[in-house]
Parts: structure tokens; sequence; C-alpha cells
């Protein structure tokens, strides 16, 4: 018995052997391919960062410490001026209050923005799942074709129907144009989030009697809150990033931060201020940065999703 | 809980209890005879309200409105003055308009050769059980987070003449170096798209990666027993493979190429002179400054014609294919 067993597993073994050695061949750190690797790797990740380093160093050099230098140089001699004036004095136009009114119009366009734009499509992608009425799914359709549509074809028929309503120029009428353009990509992210939900729930919760919003908001919402939050990540950035439909839609006092930016760094008047410049660049980019390096792999996920948006 | 809820749908009550079999049963005799069909499922569609909305009279009404007044004569308000397609003769036969088209172009071209071709190369690069990938990944897909205003503004910095990556290089030594693409006319259009491509191709490089773990390792393995080499292997098999994952993603980075507007008017504000204008940025100039509503009416609709010729092929191609199928 003992024998026959040893026997075997050493035919085994021998076979094995005929074959070629077995298991991921060692590599070492320093292996040819490894240098190639991780030498384009870190290559080309340094010309990703180089931006950023630059802004950053820019920001807080002095202007004269600007002109001598080479902008890749690190600060001589380390001043935060740039950043309190490009976040307080700061001048677009008439006013000079710097980026603080700007950031605060965003914040104030962006809160709502996001809360309304995710409880429409939430609620929109819950009756498509769940709720279908005839007719749902080509409504539904042409908003995901709308999606592809240009901006520009349907900025001006807003512009009337906002001047209509009375909300033209007004927070609340981005806020809803906002909401609007985030429609599609969204009712799209959480239709299908609620199509892949097990039906059972749905049938279960029906016949305890629980009705459209009572489904809605003691099961739905509780069991896909990873998608909330990837909806919420989503949207922070875009609006925040949103720079065309702030300019339209907007008047000059409250112009979101990316509009006032960019009317600070490209005015023509005045001598041009590179390290308050580059420190209201970074103090914009700050908020959809730090979103982003928080929310890491949710982050991918967002944009796969709303890759779609363009 | 249940208030509003559709009497069709209402279920009927197990077990025996009087008073609700008496509640329930007219409920079901309305809902068998069916006396109005609108108000069945009535909270949902009340629910979808927005979205009809949205897609009646914001994307298809909007839509519609816009192509109909591209064929009249408004200046500083729409009117309903038809003039044929005067507008698009005009619109053809502007300089401006011919330059934004040239250069979205060229913009287009260059954006998805480059962000493919790099998107791919990191993606496989980052596909070889590397160590530190999330830190790699992490650091080409941050500029996607970031405005193309702050991107915009960031290249006009380090490609400004007098301070920039020419002075940095004239300081080494090399006095006549030159490289100022964005003060230069016919170059211009290509310095945008270097900050495009920092900007977007993370982006291209996410979508590609997760193609690639898309394929199975089967293949891999065949590849490697049948000895072929790494690069054959990704040319003739995985990339034929990953089809679908290039039509969705050239599809992306198609629809974002005719909606590029806030990166010129940061980084060149379309100068110098015209050089860099862009048809997104045509269309907002004559509609809100150049009052000119006309002008900017055509110009959209001929974006929407441009993204109709990518996408209906691309539909057809996707969707099309599989009801015949």
């Amino acid at each position: 018995m003992a024998d026959g067993a040893s026997l075997s597993t050493g035919a085994e073994a021998l076979k094995r052997n005929a074959a070629g050695p077995s298991g991921s061949k060692p590599r070492h750190m320093l292996s040819r391919r490894n240098i190639f690797l991780y030498g384009t790797l870190i290559v080309v990740a340094l010309y990703y960062l180089l931006p950023l380093y630059v802004m950053i160093v820019t920001s807080l050099k002095g202007m004269p410490e600007i002109r001598l230098g080479n902008i890749f140089s690190p600060p001589v001699e380390i001043t935060f001026e740039p950043w309190v004036k490009a976040w307080a004095t700061a001048c677009t136009g008439l006013n000079c209050d710097g980026l603080s009114r700007g950031f605060w119009n965003s914040v104030r366009i962006t809160v709502p923005s996001v809360i309304l734009s995710i409880a429409i499509a939430s609620v929109n992608g819950y009756a498509l799942a769940n709720w279908r009425f005839k007719g749902a799914d080509t409504f539904f359709i042409i908003l995901i074709v709308g999606a592809f549509i240009p901006y520009q074809v349907m900025i001006y028929p807003i512009v009337i129907i906002l001047r209509e309503i009375g909300i033209y120029g007004t927070l609340t009428g981005l806020v809803i144009v906002h909401s609007i353009f985030g429609m599609p990509i969204l009712t799209l992210l959480f239709r299908n989030y609620f199509t892949s939900m097990p039906e059972e729930l749905f049938r279960a919760a029906r016949v305890d009697g629980a009705g459209f919003w009572g489904i809605y908001l003691r099961i739905m919402l509780p069991m896909s809150l990873p998608i909330f939050v990837v909806a919420i990540i989503l949207q922070v950035t875009g609006i925040w990033n949103d720079f065309l439909f702030g300019v339209v839609y907007t008047r000059p006092d409250t112009y979101p931060m990316t509009v006032q930016l960019n009317n600070i760094v490209n005015s023509v008047q005045g001598v041009k201020e590179y390290n308050v410049n580059m420190a209201a660049t970074i103090l914009t980019g700050l908020v959809p940065l730090i979103v982003y390096f928080v929310s890491g792999k949710l982050f991918v996920r967002g944009i796969a999703a709303g890759a779609v948006k363009g | 809980m249940t208030t509003g809820a559709p009497a069709g749908f209402r279920p009927q009550p197990i077990g025996g209890r009087k008073l609700d079999v008496l509640i329930a049963q007219p409920a079901e005799m309305s809902s068998s005879k069916r006396p109005s069909k609108l108000f069945r499922n009535l909270n949902a569609k009340v629910a979808s309200i927005p979205m009809i909305l949205t897609a009646l009279v914001v994307f298809v009404g909007g839509t519609a409105w816009t192509v109909l007044y591209s064929f009249t004569n408004s200046k500083l308000l729409p009117r309903l003055n038809f003039v044929g397609l005067d507008q698009y003769h005009r619109l053809w036969s502007t300089s401006r308009w011919l330059v934004s088209i040239e250069n979205l172009l060229i913009y287009g071209a260059i954006s998805l050769v480059f962000s493919l071709v790099i998107g791919f190369l990191l993606a496989a690069l980052l596909d070889q059980k590397i160590r530190f990938e999330d830190t790699f990944r992490t650091i080409f897909l941050y500029p996607f987070a970031l405005s193309f205003i702050v991107t915009g503004l960031v290249w006009q910095w380090l490609l400004n003449p007098d301070f920039g990556v020419q002075r940095v290089v004239r300081d080494l030594g090399w006095t006549s170096f030159s490289f100022d693409p964005l003060y230069n006319s016919s170059l211009v259009i290509y310095g945008i798209s270097i900050a495009a491509l920092w900007q977007g191709t993370g982006l291209v490089m996410c979508l590609m990666l997760a193609g690639l773990r898309g394929i199975d390792e089967d293949i891999w393995k065949a590849a490697r027993v049948d000895g072929i080499p790494m690069w054959k292997t990704y040319l003739f098999i995985v990339i034929p493979m990953m089809r679908p994952v290039f039509i969705t993603t050239l599809v992306i980075i198609a629809a974002g190429i005719v909606k590029v507007y806030d990166l010129v008017v940061a980084q060149t504000s379309g100068g110098p002179g015209i050089a860099s204008e862009v048809p997104a940025k045509y269309v907002y100039d004559y509609m809100f400054f150049a009052q000119n509503l006309g002008q900017g009416f055509a110009a959209s609709t001929m974006m929407l014609l441009s993204v109709v010729i990518v996408i209906v092929p691309w539909a057809y191609l996707e969707f099309g294919g599989k009801k015949r199928g």
C-alpha cells in the first residue's frame, strides 16, 4: 500500500519535471524588464505630477522670485501672501473680495444641485426599475440619447424657460439646470442598480402592503447607500467643475468659483500676479481633488458610470 | 405607508381578517374593471414628471426649437422670420467658423489617437502585476478630477514663453530654443491638445484597465504556451477581444471633443487672434455677445449634426446588431 502511494507520487513528480519547472518564474527586482517597467511608469507619473508641483511651488513664491527664477525650482522664501490675496482681495471687475465669493457661490450651487439631482434621479431610476408604466422606457431612451446632445443646442431654450419662470440669473435657476443635465447619467446609474437588486425583496414589501414611497424610503434607500455615494462623488466634482452653465445662467455676483477664477486669471487689466493666479487655481481645484483622494476606488466607479457624460 | 398605492397592486390579505377583506374587496373589483388607465401606477407617474418634462420639454423641445430657429434671421431676440438656409451659408463662409472646424478636427484627431494609445499603453503597463499599482493609477487619474478651467490655466502658465518651459530650457544654455505653442497661431491647437491629453488620458487608462482585467487569464497562458511574444498577443488577440471597450471609449472621447469649450476659454480665450477658436465657443459668443442668435443656432445645429454622425453608426452597431441576433 505504502509503496504504491509513494510510487505514484514519484511518477507524478517525474512527469512534472519533464514538463519543465512549474510555478511562476522567480523575478528579480532589478531585472531588465522591471527597470523598463517601473522606469517608464515613474517618468510618466512625474510628468503627470509636474503641473501640480509647479502650481504649488509658484503659489508659494513672491513675484520678484518668479521673474528671476525657474518655474520648477522650489521657493527660496516661502510666502503665503498669494494665497491670502487670492482668497480675500483678488479683483474681478469691480469686486475685490477675492475667490471667497466664488467659493461660497459654488457651495450654494453645488449642495442643493447635488441633493436635488440625486433625489430626482434616484426616484426616476426606482420607478423605471420597479414600477414601470407604459411609455416609461421611451422617456428613458430620450433621456439617454439626450445626454449626447451638445449643451449648446439646449442652452438658449432653457434661458427662455428660466426667464419665463422668472429665475434666470439666480442660483435657483442654475440648480435646476444642473439637475436637468445630471439626470440622464444618474438615472441610468440608479436604474441599473435597482434592477440588479433581488426582485423578491420588492415583492415581499408589496405583500406587506408597502407602497411606492414606502418601499423607496424604507428598503431601496437604505440598501443602496454605495451607489448614492458614487452619485454624490460624480455630482460634486461635475457641478463644482462646471463652467459653461455657470457663465450662462448666473450673473457676476453669483458666478461660481470656476468662472470667477477664469475672470481673475485672464483679466487684461493690471499687472499679472502669477503667484496669486496659481494660488487661486489650486483653491478652485482643491474641492474635487479632496473628493478624489478621499474617495479612491469609488471615484473610479463613478467615472466609469459617468463617463458617458463626456 | 400604503397611501396612494395603486389600487391594482393592492395585495390580497392572507388569512381571514374581516375588515381587511372588506377594504380590499372593492379595490380588487375596481382594478378588474380598470376605470381609468391613467391613474394606475399613479405614484410612479407623478415621480417621473421631472424626467418626462426633461425628456420632452428640454431635450426634444429645446433641440427642435433651436433647429427651427436656426432657419430664421433672429438677432437680439428669437423671431420666427424664416430665411431658409441663409444662416448656414453665412456660417460656412465665415472664416472664424472654418478655423473652428479645422481646430476641432485637429484637436479631435490628436485626442482620439493619443489618448487611446497612451491610455492603452499605461493600462497595459499597470496590468503587469506591478507593485504600487494603486499609487500609479491615482497619479495618472487625478487630473481628471480637475476642471478644464484649472487644467487650462495651469498649462497656460507652464507654456508661458517668458517664465515656463521655454525659459527654463533657454536658461540651461540652449538660447535659441523655442517652445511657445500658445502664442503661435499655427501651433496653438497643439498646445491646447497637450493640456487636454494631460487631463483626459487617465480616464481612458481606467476604462482600458477595466477591459484588460476582463480578459480571461487562460488566454494569456495559451499564448505563452504557444510562444507568442507579448506584443503580438496584445496586438492580435487582446485588442481585438477588447473591441467593445474600445468602441465605448471612442464614443466617450468623441462626445467630449465636440463639447470642448472651457479649456480653450481658460487657456487662450480663442487667441492669438482667432487661431484657437472652437465651435462651442463660436456658439456661445454669437448667442450671448454678438447678439446674433440665428448664427448661434445654426452653429449649434451643426454641432448636433456632428454628434449625430458619430452616435448613429455606434448606436446602430451596438443596439441594431443585438436586435438582429
